[in-house]
């Protein structure tokens, strides 16, 4: 942790934070120790929004922003960060503007970027202790590995639906004990395809932000030194049945990082690590087609089929006149597929439709099913502007 | 009867049931007891050689079974089992 001696506050400062600096066990000692630890929030997403806005409140010194994506009308259901004057722009430099409004005297870094195997160690080598607000496997994954390579605490929250987890990874005690990190808990990814994606999970509006504060919470409890941080421990909630549990994690002798046998000493190829080649997340390999090219057999009256196995709510939202039958319900109704002429199966992003057609055609002897590219997000960019994206 | 907590991205697998009540004696008897009741749930728990995917963790109470007697721990009447799948966001 950087050195907070010598660390001083202005009258505004000591007025702003005196709700921190009159707990006794926190008091002026704990908010020096904010003001110089540097932390790196990765995602300003629906985790990345709370603890943003509740770190850089809070007067923590130096805080690194990562993103590379665009706010969307798609995020402003959970990200809080953004308005909607500030779709179309940049997160990373939006987060910057809406934070350095919230509170002047902290010191935001911007990274407008990916983070990648190539970058990622040189970004997070400056910062005391890193929080993963990201959305997907293979940067959950060189976030982590990251971490245990340059000795980082690594604060961890993910969310599906309705439900969510926390931890405290890489965290080495008082007494010099290091905790387990991401690997120990989940030594290798699900291969994509697997388990449900996130395009068919969806998740609550307020749950990011019950976790991302969670999150918020142990970064300061870190670098305060305060408490107990959830290190060792894995903390669940469902906010649903609102049922929590905290279990434990212990550190696994076989942890490629830092187990007995240490076998990996750098990044690797994430992508590659979770199985997704080229882009292609659903892993599976199928015939493709366009949306172009589903626009010109529509117009030329082609004869042909559109399946759609999206669910009956996603109709709802968005839909190009496919016969709907959901992913799960496929195998009950293969005699309504056509056989002897060309079948566009389609669905929200392309990996349903890719999993229909692999179990079509490994089952069922399917020859003539087409997956359509990018599924209907692409065809609303590109050929009818007028459909919902979700 | 033990009772078998079915994490979110699962429940699609056991009709929308969050938690499932069983009879095993052990670990393994119980989630086999599971995959009866709900075959669909019986590949994301177990890879080809029938052995537990490295994604997933198995809970009794608060400890993880690696750390108990992995598939054979005992499961007692008041058992809570608890499946633990990776997620790695709601958002995409």
């Amino acid at each position: 942790m950087s050195d907070s001696n010598g660390v001083s506050f202005s009258k505004e400062e000591l007025e702003r934070y005196s709700r921190h600096l009159i707990i006794p066990d926190f008091n002026i000692e704990g908010q020096r120790k904010l003001k110089s630890a540097k932390v790196l929030v990765v995602g300003t997403g629906g985790l990345g929004s709370p603890l943003l806005l509740y770190l850089t409140a809070a007067g923590v010194g130096t805080i690194g922003i990562v993103d590379f994506d665009v706010v969307d009308e798609t995020n402003l259901q959970r990200q809080v960060l953004f308005t909607v004057d500030d779709v179309g722009k940049p997160k990373s430099e939006v987060a910057k503007r809406r934070l350095s409004a919230l509170n002047p005297n902290v010191n935001l870094i911007v990274h407008n970027t990916q983070l990648t195997s190539e970058n990622a160690l040189d970004i997070i080598k400056d910062y005391d202790v890193v929080a993963d607000g990201t959305d997907n496997f293979p940067t959950r994954y060189l976030v982590n590995d990251a971490c245990v390579l340059l000795d980082k605490v690594n604060v961890y929250a993910s969310i599906f639906r309705f439900e969510g987890q926390a931890s405290v990874f890489n965290y080495k005690d008082k007494e010099g004990k290091l905790g387990p990190n991401y690997r120990d808990l989940f030594p290798t990814p699900p291969p994509p395809g697997l388990v449900p994606s996130c395009a068919e999970g969806g998740v609550i509006g307020v749950l990011p932000g019950i976790l991302g504060s969670l999150q918020a919470n142990e970064v300061i409890k870190v670098i305060a030194g305060v408490g107990e941080p959830l290190s060792g421990r894995l903390f669940l909630f469902d906010a649903l049945t609102f049922e929590t549990r905290t279990l434990k994690v212990h550190r696994d002798p076989e942890n490629p990082l830092n187990g007995k046998n240490p076998s990996q000493t750098g990044l690797i190829d994430y992508d590659q690590f979770c199985g997704i080649e080229n882009g292609n997340k659903s892993g599976i390999k199928t015939k493709e087609i366009s949306v172009g090219e589903l626009q010109e057999l529509r117009q030329n009256d082609a004869d042909f089929q559109l399946i759609d196995v999206r669910e009956p709510y996603e109709y709802e939202i968005a839909k190009i006149d496919g016969k709907l039958i959901p992913l799960g319900e496929i195998e009950g109704h293969v005699n309504e597929i056509a056989s002897d002429k060309q079948v566009v199966v389609h669905c929200r992003s392309g990996v349903r439709s890719a999993k229909a057609i692999k179990l079509l055609e490994k089952k069922y002897g399917f020859t003539n099913l087409y997956n359509l590219k990018g599924g209907i997000l692409a065809y609303a960019d590109e050929v009818d502007t007028s459909l919902a994206k979700y | 009867m033990a009772k078998i907590i079915i994490p979110t991205p699962l429940r699609k697998f056991t009709e929308n049931q969050s938690n499932v009540e069983l009879n095993g004696e052990t670990i393994q008897g119980s989630i086999q007891e599971l995959a009866g009741k709900f075959p669909a749930i019986e590949k994301h728990l177990f890879d080809d050689d029938g052995k537990i995917r490295s994604f997933v963790r198995i809970y009794l109470g608060d400890e993880d079974i690696k750390q108990l007697d992995n598939e054979n721990t005992k499961v007692e009447n008041d058992s809570v089992i608890s499946i633990i799948p990776a997620i790695a966001g709601g958002i995409l």
